[in-house]
């Protein structure tokens, strides 16, 4: 486990104050900064706003933006929505997950990516959608997913694959948004 | 930067903005809404904005982003004013010749037009684009004119002149008895009647709440989304009007988090209307007091249910409360409270501005105003589509969304999310309002209206929003929780060539204790795809069960694919992409498929050119 970053919690509690309202917003910021909450972070939360450590935990997994384990360098939302899904979302995802050798959604051994499945991303126009970090890659197809992936691999980790790889893939140009 | 002491100052200050406003003066507003950034409008933005620098127009042309126009398919998308030139499919090696077009005579860059399918015609003018020709875009209008990102341009629009208006020359009854008379029923789902509602808030004592639902659950919609990111101060000036007439000093807007501009343009609003005196204290000089708060959501459908929301912002899990009490009686912090969507909100300033008549003249005698669909799916024309109440389905379709592609069928169109319904092709002439849609099985919903083809399986799409909903039960209450389980079991068990035909039975029985024992109306409509998709296509499960065929050839277990030799190339390209390695064939030669490695991925379907893999439904047939 990597090491805690206490004092940078701490100053981010500073910036909050003690109501139970707040309890989800600081959550919101712990996740956005290490993407994941650490264990020390919830007691922290905890203590600071006199909740019990078991709420903040009910609340950390009741909703779905938070996760408990650390997530990948790079976040891959697959959108599985209406839209999404009958213009053919299940086997984009299906196509992601074989090439990072993932059985179910989640974060690869490499800690490169985590995938995540999400219900909408309000761009439905463009279905089917994957949102990598902050872009939006529109009217995905499978044969485009190797193309994506590539992009964010380390290099030398994308030239690996590529060459390991017995059946190559038509590499499809992805504009980054 | 003013600060505008009283609803004077504020006509004043709008009267020196026109006048220091030219509006012959060119400015192209280019679409920065989440489709077109998608699409690549930033580098068209920026080629634009550096264009016009070195063409020494920086002085003669403004460049503004605004917010998505609706027709998100055709992105990145601009309009040139004053003409209104649209153009669609823009892309940054274009900026030179817009650029050109400008400082000579704004003859229309001809390539950027829009041509109409139909008659093959180039359209010049944004209205007369066939999308929006039969449009009534009374909230998404000015989406295309302004800067979200800038008060002043809302202000040039109109911007909260209903607000001074209502503080100059109406009291708390009048106002919501306009609102009532407008006849305008809430847009976040059940159409309850707005003027109603707060009537029954304003009965209870202060400190009363309001509260703007834009958490948007439903997938495949995103019309919130859109009006938040590309005028949110249209939202801000309904809340403020709201406020006023609730007699409220606190109000909140809940957003989701996978949202993240439309939360930033949002506090920007805020932030500007505080600083012109149209929020926070003493509003406008009228004594009137008022704040706004984003909370931002966390990620749980049940979470737009108005009282799990309540209970969300109070930092809790957001579990549904049963009522009564109601949230006008008992809502945010055990106190009075209103909760509208955003586009409700929105409607608020249109109907202080032309009046409660203007505003029950659109619709249907019951069904009042327009109503905001995202047109997405199987559809020619995808994006977002503002009509009078009481169109029909086939104008929705045929004339707006320019018909299904590939020359393909319709088959069925999903309107009002996981607790809408499907309703059938042969609907097709179904006018759309609150009362007909429930005839129908459906629901108006939010106002998601995904189109299926013949190339979607029923079953499967009953299937996928029994695992959505299951997923997003809260888990309080048996009959959901165990319910949405059971169905998406049957669903799947269907899907894969297991059912049996007891098992629709069970699924109308499940579907009905559900909807009369579940606590809120997740689970009280979870079973509408399913009990609308079993009573309009009976056939397709019949076809699961009895002949173990997909008749629209998804469900993965009872497909198959071959590729055709009189139609196979040897190119090769299915090999590339077969992820079961299941494609055998040299270079050149004929390819086939050895079915019991294929893991009925249909990429090499994607892929090949000449068309010869065709997939089938039903048993693999024998190797000779
Ligand atoms: C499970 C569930 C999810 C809902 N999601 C939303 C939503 O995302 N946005 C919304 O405005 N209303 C949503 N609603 C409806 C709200 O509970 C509420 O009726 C609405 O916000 C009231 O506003 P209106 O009167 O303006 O429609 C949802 C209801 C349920 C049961
Ligand atoms: S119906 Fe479902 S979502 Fe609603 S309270 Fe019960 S378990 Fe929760
Ligand atoms: S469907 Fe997928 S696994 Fe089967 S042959 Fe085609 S590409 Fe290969
Ligand atoms: S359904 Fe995928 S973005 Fe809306
Ligand atoms: S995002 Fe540009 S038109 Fe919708």
């Amino acid at each position: 486990m990597e090491e805690e970053p206490v004092e940078e919690i701490e100053s981010l509690l500073e910036q909050f104050d003690s109501r139970r309202a707040n309890l989800i917003a600081i959550l919101q910021e712990i996740q956005s900064k290490y993407f994941y909450l650490p264990h020390p972070a919830l007691e922290r939360v905890a203590r600071k706003l006199k909740v019990p450590l078991t709420d903040v935990y009910h609340i950390a997994t009741f909703y779905r933006c938070f996760s408990l384990t650390p997530r990948g360098r790079h976040q891959i939302q697959v959108c599985l929505g209406t839209a999404c899904h009958v213009r053919g979302a299940p086997r984009v995802l299906d196509r992601i997950l074989t090439i990072l050798k993932l059985a179910e959604a989640g974060t690869t051994a490499d800690r490169e990516f985590t995938v995540l499945t999400v219900r909408c991303i309000g761009c439905c126009g463009l279905a089917p959608v994957v949102r990598v970090d902050a872009n939006t890659h529109p009217h995905l197809t499978q044969a485009k997913v190797r193309g994506l992936l590539n992009k964010y691999r380390k290099p030398e980790r994308a030239q690996e694959e590529t060459a390991a790889e017995t059946t190559g893939e038509v590499d499809a140009t992805v504009g980054v948004g | 930067m003013p600060r505008l002491a009283s609803v004077n100052e504020l006509e004043a200050y709008r009267a020196h903005l026109s006048a220091i406003r030219d509006a012959k003066r060119p400015c192209v507003t280019v679409c920065a809404g989440s489709g077109c950034t998608a699409a690549g409008a930033a580098g068209v933005l920026s080629a634009l904005g550096k264009g016009v620098e070195k063409a020494g127009l920086k002085d003669a042309v403004d460049v503004k982003s605004t917010g998505c126009h609706g027709f998100c398919e055709r992105g990145p998308i601009m309009i040139v004013w004053p003409e209104g030139t649209f153009y669609n499919r823009v892309a940054p090696g274009d900026a030179r010749a817009i650029v050109a077009s400008l400082g000579n005579g704004h003859v229309p860059v001809e390539k950027l037009l829009y041509k109409d399918p139909a008659s093959g015609r180039a359209v010049v003018r944004e209205e007369e684009v066939p999308f929006y020709a039969r449009q009534r875009r009374v909230l998404f209008g000015n989406n295309g004119r302004i800067d979200p990102k800038n008060i002043d341009d809302y202000l040039t629009v109109g911007g909260y002149a209903a607000l001074g208006k209502v503080l100059s020359s109406m009291n708390w009854e009048q106002v919501i008895d306009q609102v009532k008379r407008s006849g305008l029923r809430g847009r976040g789902g059940a159409g309850f009647p707005t003027g109603a509602k707060w009537d029954f808030c304003r009965q209870n004592p202060a400190p009363r709440y309001l509260i703007c639902n834009a958490d948007e659950g439903d997938p495949g919609a995103f019309m919130d989304r859109s009006l938040l990111e590309g005028n949110p101060h249209s939202v801000l000036e309904g809340m403020i009007i709201g406020a006023f007439a609730l007699g409220v000093e606190e109000g909140y807007v809940y957003v989701r988090a996978e949202y993240p501009l439309a939360v930033e343009h949002l506090r920007m609003a805020i932030e500007q209307a505080e600083q012109y005196g149209l929020l926070g204290d003493d509003i406008l000089g009228s004594g009137m007091r008022f704040r706004v708060q984003v909370v931002k959501g966390a990620g749980a459908f049940v979470c737009g249910e108005e009282t799990a929301l309540m209970r969300s912002i109070e930092g809790k899990v957001g579990e549904p409360q049963p009522r009564p009490p109601y949230p006008v009686q008992r809502g945010l912090w055990n106190r009075p409270t209103v909760i509208n969507n955003v586009k409700t909100w929105a409607s608020v300033p249109v109907i202080m501005n032309r009046g409660a008549e203007w505003y029950a003249s659109i619709g249907t005698a019951k069904s009042k105003g327009t109503m905001v669909f995202s047109l997405v799916g199987k559809i020619n024309n995808t994006g977002l589509v503002e009509v009078p109440m009481g169109i029909t389905l086939r104008e929705m379709i045929y004339e707006i969304g320019g018909g299904i592609p590939g020359g393909r069928k319709l088959k069925a169109i999903q309107i009002g999310g996981p607790s809408g319904g499907c309703i059938p092709a042969s609907l097709i002439d179904l006018t759309i309002d609150y009362e007909e849609l429930t005839k129908a099985g459906s629901m108006m919903g939010s106002g998601g209206m995904v189109v299926m083809d013949d190339s979607t399986c029923m079953v499967d799409v009953a299937r996928y929003f029994m695992e959505f909903l299951e997923d997003e039960s809260c888990g309080q209450c048996f009959p959901c929780r165990k319910g949405t389980q059971r169905m998406r079991e049957i669903l799947a068990r269907i899907c894969a060539g297991h059912g049996k035909e007891e098992d629709l039975k069970l699924l109308e029985d499940l579907g009905w204790v559900m909807q009369q024992t579940s606590l809120c109306a997740l689970g009280t409509t979870a079973a509408n795809p399913v009990l609308t998709t079993l009573r309009y296509f009976r056939d397709e499960y019949l076809a699961h069960i009895r002949d173990q065929q997909c008749p629209a050839k998804v469900c993965k277990q009872l497909i198959y694919y071959e590729i055709d030799p009189t139609l196979c190339d040897g190119c090769g390209a299915c090999v590339k992409v077969c992820a079961g390695e299941a494609i055998l064939g040299e270079k050149k030669m004929l390819h086939t498929i050895d079915m019991a490695k294929c893991t009925r991925c249909g990429a090499c379907m994607e892929v090949c050119q000449p068309k010869a893999v065709l997939v089938s439904t039903g048993a693999v047939p024998c190797p000779q």
